[in-house]
């Protein structure tokens, strides 16, 4: 049989078994409702306090200060939606990065329709943004930053701390999507200097359909939606307890083996960017070498597609991702890497591997015995690598 | 995996005719990197038939499929019925492209087309179909959009 190696962490994880047995009981016999006034509401409340505890001890924050969502885009949507309408009386700007995740981004852009301004801030080559950049980017009227914490495409590592320092006191709200790197880095949000935060549990090996938003005590935030008293009527709709326990689960694993997982995930990182950037010519990393996520290694393999690239390394048992035009529905080009500077034909060719705990060196070995060919291939059949050869030739 | 048909499937993974033909007869490039396909296709002709074709294609997985089976479908055909096949017959040779990639990675037959000219003005010949059935250019100028 084909030997199957599974690189594609950012799509989706496997649940870890103690999430699964976590979880369980509460798709049986622990069906109650957290809001209900017998016994079987008090279970299902128990387990909902215990996991708002373990997820609050993931970031630093205190437990009330934690909302449930649906997901990562629902916690982003609600922070910049939600603080930036309850803050518009103060002011209707709100900055961002240019390589923020679409539910931030499409977020901001809805609210133009209602009067907002945006400004979004460029990033350098690495997909960093400049903290002074964004300073200066501050008006009186600025009542919202939000710049992610890690780029889910390429790993980037966002100076938070820096740029909360050089906001002004008493200014706009702080908030970051930390979506790719909750779980997965350490995050104490009193050290980040953030006042709300997005997280979701399938980025660390909790359950689709999970997601968070810190926000400060004292930080005003309007539902998105209409309903009743769940999530101090902030998060309004019946709660969906599994999930949720699956969430807490995941936080306390990860909290406790957070610095294992970085090291076992960044050493097969290193050894695959280092493998690549070795036997591949024309390769290029992106984002930024050493301030990056631990389980990223995401490229940019010059001349030929990344749809292809994928098609043959499924073809081998591999799967990866691409930030390619030919890879998105829209057929676009991945705005976070045309904001880095990479020109439409490089970005052509993006290659993202993202590790996960299940992966071994063996892994690592297999796709850099495949890669190479599978690169060599399509490359013997580019038309801009033949040009290039000639050029070279002179 | 994207959704395409077995054919699609077939010709990307055993692509017919890759390469390049260095004294070509004609030659025909169609596609900007920005969309993300390119395609050059070379052909060689003798007695007024498509003696020989390559090609080499910078693409997704479509676009690569696309240009072995264009290649397929005119070699050993005269330059008429080369010029007769379009993009979408080829379409319906694959069993049928994805909707939101058929204009971007079915450039196969524009690409020979422009070969067939390139060919044609070269040899001072007329070969009827060559201008009436012109592809509108705004066509590969927007073919990354759907």
């Amino acid at each position: 049989m084909m030997r199957k190696v599974y690189m594609d962490h950012v799509a989706a994880m496997p649940l870890l078994p103690e999430v699964r047995e976590a979880m369980l009981p509460f798709l049986d016999e622990l069906f109650g409702n957290p809001q209900s006034l017998h016994a079987w509401g008090d279970g299902a409340r128990d387990a909902m306090e215990n996991a708002r505890e373990q997820v609050a001890a993931l970031i630093g924050g205190n437990a009330e200060e934690i909302i449930f969502t649906s997901c990562g885009t629902e916690s982003n949507n609600m922070a910049i939606k939600g603080i930036a309408r309850a803050r518009a009386d103060k002011g209707r700007h709100i900055i961002i990065s240019a390589v923020e995740h679409f539910s931030v981004m499409n977020a901001a852009r809805a609210l133009q329709k209602e009067g907002f301004e945006v400004t979004v801030v460029p990033v350098d080559e690495y997909g960093m943004v400049d903290p002074d950049e964004v300073a200066r980017s501050v008006r009186p009227d600025t009542v919202l930053v939000s710049i992610m914490h890690a780029n889910g495409e390429v790993g980037t590592i966002e100076p938070l701390a820096e740029i909360s320092r050089k906001l002004p006191k008493g200014g706009p709200v702080f908030h970051s999507d930390a979506v790719a790197s909750a779980g997965n880095i350490p995050i104490d949000v009193k050290e980040l200097g953030v006042d709300a935060l997005s997280l979701a549990g399938n980025q660390f090996y909790g359950p689709r359909g999970s997601g968070a938003l810190w926000v400060r005590r004292g930080v005003r935030i309007l539902p998105l939606m209409e309903g009743g008293i769940q999530e101090g009527g902030r998060r309004p709709g019946t709660e969906d307890v599994p999930a949720i326990v699956g969430l807490g689960k995941a936080a306390e694993l990860a909290g406790q083996n957070l610095e294992d997982r970085i090291e076992q995930l960044g050493g097969l990182r290193d050894k695959l960017i280092h493998g690549v950037l070795n036997t591949i010519e024309h390769s290029i990393l992106t984002g930024h070498p050493t301030r990056r996520l631990p389980h990223y290694a995401s490229f940019c393999l010059k001349f030929i597609e990344g749809e292809a690239i994928l098609m043959l390394l499924n073809s081998q048992g591999i799967a990866a991702a691409s930030g390619s035009a030919c890879t998105s529905r829209a057929l676009k080009a991945s705005h976070v890497l045309l904001a880095m500077g990479i020109s439409h034909e490089t970005a052509q060719g993006s290659t993202l591997f993202t590790l996960g705990l299940e992966n071994s060196e063996d892994d690592v070995d297999y796709v850099l015995e495949k890669l190479p060919a599978v690169v060599d291939r399509l490359r013997q059949m580019s038309p801009l690598y033949s040009k290039f050869l000639k050029e070279q030739r002179g | 995996m994207p959704v395409y048909s077995e054919k699609v499937m077939q010709h990307f993974m055993n692509p017919q005719n890759v390469g390049e033909i260095s004294d070509y007869d004609g030659i025909g490039e169609i596609g900007n990197p920005v969309c993300g396909d390119m395609m050059t296709f070379y052909i060689k002709v003798k007695d007024n038939r498509i003696q020989d074709v390559k090609y080499k294609t910078f693409g997704c997985g479509a676009a690569i499929a696309v240009s072995s089976m264009v290649s397929e479908m005119v070699k050993g055909k005269t330059l008429e019925e080369a010029l007769a096949v379009t993009p979408s017959m080829v379409a319906r040779e694959l069993q049928g492209l994805p909707k939101n990639k058929y204009h971007c990675s079915n450039l196969g037959a524009q690409a020979l087309r422009k070969a067939i000219r390139n060919y044609a003005v070269k040899n001072k010949i007329d070969i009827p179909g060559l201008t009436d059935q012109e592809e509108p250019e705004e066509d590969e100028e927007h073919a990354c959009e759907t």
